[in-house]
């Protein structure tokens, strides 16, 4: 990596990324998603809860940009407060992954041997359980709530990571700079977390990236089928469900939402695969 | 060839008891009785009368013991009895349904194969061409698609803008009445959508794997040599290059099978199917589950079949494999 230029990873990195312009969109789109959500209670022109029967599936106009709901509530201001949902349901997910995926992958890329057996027998197992099918059975038996889709996907969701920082460690294990860290005593913790984990961060980076995009569909679809985050709390999803209930009379219910789902969902992908081509420019391209 | 089927054969079996202990940690480690919802409802369930409910399904005993219970049960292919008010099998609810679910399954990975495999290797060779680039955004937008949403903007186009399919069930309510080819017509008409739609994503990620695959191939030496020799280029591409370029695609084969058996949930309950997926979704409303757990049983042992299938064509394919392994 940085091949002749001589001026680090972390250049090297910069250049290469703002010289990639499906990356620098895609970071647009993500920067502009956290502004319109933390501005939410600024720039949202109505009350998103607000019910008005008087003006119950009214068109996109002047005064309802995209129009209303079945219950005359601004889709707009939904829209706007669902952006809070997808991120906080993208994020707390991927971070919940992350955790399990990195802690099994160090400890059996670290360890090798019968712990490694086990943890990638029960990889192997999870992976082969479609994932919908193991969430839907969970959620039958919980009560349909943010935290805990935000678990299950979690949950469900960090095999991919456990194999990227096993491989990571396996190879790690071998470099000199571990050898000589154990030589001078520094116990096997120490190893793990200062010396291995931070170099193996970068495809967590990645895998976390295009993570927060799926587990943001995941909870789009769980909310569509009504057992994701439930009404009135407006989610990109269960403002869709209104969309299907209504599919005949109201088209605006069904296309603004889930615009609003594939612009998020591409913006992450292309911010994920610009870091990856920027961190290693050989991986440009593969999958 | 059969010692290799025998090897891959083995290392199945304690795949499967990982899934039957997984299947049946899941449902009994979540929180709530599995008989809270029969008996919530019902304000004259006694104290006692839970007890005897909860007997019945050893729901009482500790819990290896009700794994082994379980476990026992499902060796001679008796997963139970629903809970649903039909009191019927659940290995017959779940097969009057499967026939249906493969079947979609099946058209749409015909139809992914049948389409993906040509995209990505036009697009590789014509690397940056218009048609390249096309594809290449379609795949970016394919991977980002909820295609749940999709499907709802394709039932407003096709069914109620335009009328030119259904958009719901598989067969209209007058079917048993049409004569025979029109009532195939009508069948048709009514998977068109569902096809589509669960193809849609593994369409965009098969296409690019196959660019990526058929890129590498043809920088290879030997399709050098094929050209140096003189072969048409249409001759390299099919015949040297798109061989072993198709290789690697057969392994994907077994990956998307779960892809797609967990998608039919959200198909079948869009369009209103009454496959495996649907049945799921309303086993799950109602924590009807033995049903959840005869089918969670079922969705990773034909995910485990689809591996094994995929592993034993490529060693087939590939003798490299199964002489190394």
């Amino acid at each position: 990596m940085g091949k002749g230029t001589g001026q680090g990873l972390w250049t090297d990195f910069r250049r290469r990324f703002a010289g990639n312009r499906l990356a620098l969109a895609g970071s647009v789109v993500v920067l502009l998603l956290f502004l319109v959500s933390f501005l939410a209670p600024v720039i949202a022109p109505h009350d998103p809860g607000a019910i008005d029967l008087g003006k119950v599936l009214s068109p996109p106009s002047g005064d309802h940009l995209l129009g209303t709901d079945q219950l005359g509530r601004d889709v707009l201001s939904r829209m706007i407060w669902g952006s809070r949902i997808s991120l906080k349901v993208g994020f707390v997910a991927t971070g919940i992954a992350i955790v399990i995926g990195t802690l099994l992958g160090a400890l059996s890329g670290y360890y090798g041997g019968f712990i490694d057996g086990l943890i990638m027998r029960l990889v192997d197992v999870m992976l082969c359980f479609p994932t919908f099918f193991l969430i839907l059975a969970v959620i039958a038996f919980l009560e349909p709530s943010i935290w805990n889709i935000m678990a299950i996907i979690g949950l469900t969701g960090w095999m991919g990571i456990t194999r990227l920082v096993r491989a990571d460690f396996i190879t790690l294990r071998e470099r000199e700079f571990v050898q000589a860290a154990r030589v001078i005593g520094a116990g096997d913790l120490r190893i793990i977390l200062v010396h291995m984990l931070p170099n193996a961060m970068a495809s967590v980076l990645v895998a976390a990236t295009l993570g927060i995009a799926g587990a943001i569909l995941t909870e789009s679809a769980l909310s569509f089928l009504g057992i994701g985050v439930q009404p009135p709390t407006p989610s990109w999803g269960n403002m869709l469900t209104a969309g299907k209930d209504n599919i005949d009379i109201a088209w605006w219910l069904s296309v603004f939402p889930g615009l609003a789902i594939l612009v998020t969902v591409l913006g992450f992908n292309l911010l994920g695969e610009g870091i990856r081509d920027s961190l290693d420019p050989r991986l440009r391209g593969r999958d | 060839m059969s010692r290799y089927i025998a090897r891959r054969l083995l290392i199945m079996i304690p795949l499967l008891f990982g899934i039957t202990l997984l299947s049946f940690a899941v449902i009994h480690l979540a929180p709530g009785s599995p008989t809270d919802l029969q008996t919530d409802l019902n304000p004259k369930a006694s104290a006692e009368a839970k007890e005897r409910l909860r007997a019945l399904y050893d729901l009482d005993k500790p819990f290896h013991v009700q794994y082994f219970l379980w476990l026992k049960k499902i060796l001679v292919l008796d997963l139970g009895t629903s809970f649903s008010p039909d009191r019927r099998p659940v290995s017959g609810k779940i097969l009057e349904r499967l026939p249906v679910t493969i079947s979609i399954n099946l058209l749409s990975m015909i139809l992914i194969f049948a389409a993906a495999i040509p995209i990505g290797v036009l697009s590789a060779v014509h690397q940056n061409s218009l048609f390249d680039k096309i594809t290449g955004v379609f795949v970016f937008i394919g991977f980002a698609m909820p295609t749940f949403w999709l499907a709802l903007l394709l039932m407003i186009l096709f069914g109620i803008h335009l009328g030119w399919l259904p958009i719901s069930g598989i067969r209209s309510i007058n079917h048993e009445y049409l004569p025979l080819v029109d009532s195939w017509i009508d069948l048709a008409k009514h998977l068109v959508l569902p096809v589509l739609l669960s193809a849609f994503g593994g369409l965009a990620g098969l296409s690019r794997y196959m660019r990526s695959n058929m890129l590498e191939v043809i920088r290879q030496d030997y399709i050098t040599t094929a050209r140096a020799k003189g072969l048409s280029e249409t001759t390299v591409i099919c015949r040297h290059a798109l061989r072993n370029a198709l290789l690697p695609v057969i392994t994907i084969l077994g990956l998307s099978v779960p892809g797609l058996i967990g998608g039919s949930v959200i198909f079948e309950t869009i369009f209103a199917i009454p496959g495996m997926g649907q049945l799921f979704y309303m086993s799950a409303m109602a924590r009807d589950y033995p049903v959840i757990m005869g089918i969670l049983l079922i969705g990773a042992v034909l995910t485990l079949l689809g591996n094994l299938l995929a592993d034993i064509s490529y060693a087939l394919a590939d003798p490299r494999i199964r002489v190394s392994r």
